[in-house]
C-alpha cells in the first residue's frame, strides 16, 4: 500500500491538497451569531467554491513540475473568479441590509466580501503547499505543511476587536426637555412625550473611550459606528419597527475628545452585557488609520 | 440632509410657507397631532423648543 502511494505522487499530491484545501476552508467558515454565511444554501455555495479553490492550487503544482508553465496562467482565472465572489457576497448583502431594522452599513459588507474572497485565496495557499511538499518530499510531509498551513491561515482569520483599542463604560441616559444626552454627550432632538418615556424606560448608554490616536479615527469612522450598532442590536435585540424613526439606535462622538457615545434601545435591559458585547465587535479593517505612522508626526510612535 | 415633511404648531405667528403646516389649538393637541404624522409619515418629530414641531425624514438623506 504505501508503495503505491510512493508510485502515485501526482496523484497522492492533489488528493492531499484538495483535502487540506478543504479542511482550511471549512475550518474558516464559521457560522456564528451573525448567521452569515446563511445556513445551508449559503454555506454550501463556499464550500463547493472552496472545493474549486483547493482544486486549483493543488493542480498548479504538478503543472509548474512538469515545466508546463503557462498553466499557471490558470490561476488569474481562480482570481476573477474569487473577486465575482467578493461581488456576489456585496451585492446580496447590500440587498439585504436595506430590510434590516438596524442595517450593517456598507463598511460592515464590504469588510465581510473582503473576507469572503481573502479566505478562498488562504485555501489556495494551503492546497498549494500540501501539494508541494507531498510531491517533492513526501506524502506525509505534505499532511504536516498542510497541517502548518491550516493553522497559519487561522492565525490570518480572526481580526480585533473593540477591547483591543478602546475602552467601554456603562453611561447614564438622559433627556434634557427634547435632548437625549448619554452621559454629556448630545445625541438626538425627540419631539414626542411618548418617544421620550419609552426612551427613559428602555435607554442603554454606553460611553467608548479610544486608547490613543489611531484607535480615535477608527471610532469615529461612521461604517465603524454603523457596524457596532448592527452588532449590538443582533445579540442584545432591538426595541424599533418600520413607523417608529425615533426609536433609532445611535452613536455620537464627542468631537473634543473622541469619545463615542452609543445609544441603544435593546430588548434585554442588561448594560453589563451591552458592554460586554461591544468590546468583542470587530473592528473593520478599512475602518483602521494610522495617522501616528506619518512622517510628519514628530514625537514619536503613537500606539504602535 | 434631512427633509422637513411637515410642521405643526400652536402658534401661527411662527411659521409661514415651505412644508405642510398644521395648526393646532394647544400643546397637547400638538404632542397629539406630532405624534399621528410621526407614525403616518415615517418621519421623527424633532421639537425646536419654540412651540414648533418639525417632521423630518432623515431617511431620504442617507439612501
Amino acid at each position: 500500500m504505501l508503495h503505491w502511494i510512493a508510485e502515485q505522487k501526482y496523484t497522492i499530491g492533489i488528493v492531499l491538497g484538495v483535502v487540506f484545501g478543504m479542511l482550511a476552508r471549512l475550518s474558516m467558515l464559521r457560522t456564528d451569531y451573525r448567521q452569515y454565511p446563511t445556513y445551508p444554501h449559503g454555506k454550501i455555495i463556499h464550500i463547493s467554491l472552496g472545493f474549486i479553490a483547493a482544486g486549483l492550487g493543488a493542480v498548479a503544482v504538478p503543472s509548474l513540475l512538469d515545466k508546463n508553465y503557462t498553466a499557471v496562467t490558470f490561476l488569474t482565472v481562480a482570481a476573477q473568479q474569487f473577486r465575482d465572489v467578493r461581488n456576489m457576497e456585496r451585492q446580496t448583502l447590500s440587498k439585504i441590509d436595506s430590510m434590516e431594522l438596524v442595517p450593517r452599513g456598507a463598511t460592515y459588507i464590504e469588510g465581510i466580501a473582503m473576507v469572503f474572497e481573502g479566505r478562498n485565496y488562504m485555501v489556495i495557499f494551503t492546497a498549494f503547499v500540501t501539494a508541494l511538499f507531498s510531491i517533492v518530499f513526501a506524502w506525509y510531509w505534505g499532511i504536516i505543511a498542510g497541517i502548518l498551513a491550516i493553522l497559519l491561515t487561522n492565525h490570518f482569520k480572526s481580526g480585533k476587536s473593540i477591547c483591543h483599542i478602546a475602552d467601554v463604560k456603562t453611561a447614564q441616559v438622559k433627556m434634557d426637555g427634547p435632548n437625549l444626552f448619554v452621559d454629556d454627550i448630545y445625541i438626538m432632538n425627540v419631539g414626542l412625550d411618548d418617544t421620550r418615556e419609552i426612551i427613559r424606560k428602555r435607554g442603554i448608554g454606553l460611553i467608548v473611550t479610544p486608547k490613543n490616536k489611531n484607535c480615535r479615527v477608527t471610532i469615529a469612522n461612521i461604517g465603524q459606528r454603523q457596524a457596532l450598532l448592527h452588532d449590538l442590536s443582533t445579540i442584545m435585540g432591538v426595541y424599533r419597527d418600520e413607523g417608529e424613526p425615533s426609536l433609532l439606535p445611535l452613536a455620537k462622538l464627542d468631537m473634543g475628545d473622541g469619545r463615542l457615545a452609543v445609544f441603544l434601545l435593546p430588548q434585554e435591559l442588561d448594560a453589563e452585557k451591552a458592554r460586554k458585547v461591544l468590546l468583542q465587535s470587530p473592528v473593520l479593517e478599512s475602518a483602521v488609520r494610522m495617522p501616528s505612522e506619518a512622517d510628519v508626526q514628530k514625537a514619536g510612535k503613537e500606539g504602535a | 440632509m434631512g427633509k422637513i415633511m411637515a410642521v405643526v404648531t400652536a402658534d401661527k405667528e411662527q411659521v409661514a410657507g415651505g412644508a405642510p403646516i398644521f395648526l393646532v389649538p394647544n400643546a397637547e393637541e400638538l404632542q397629539k397631532v406630532a405624534f399621528k404624522l410621526e407614525k403616518i409619515l415615517d418621519a421623527s418629530a424633532h421639537d425646536l423648543q419654540n412651540g414648533v414641531m418639525i417632521l423630518v425624514d432623515h431617511k431620504s438623506s442617507s439612501e
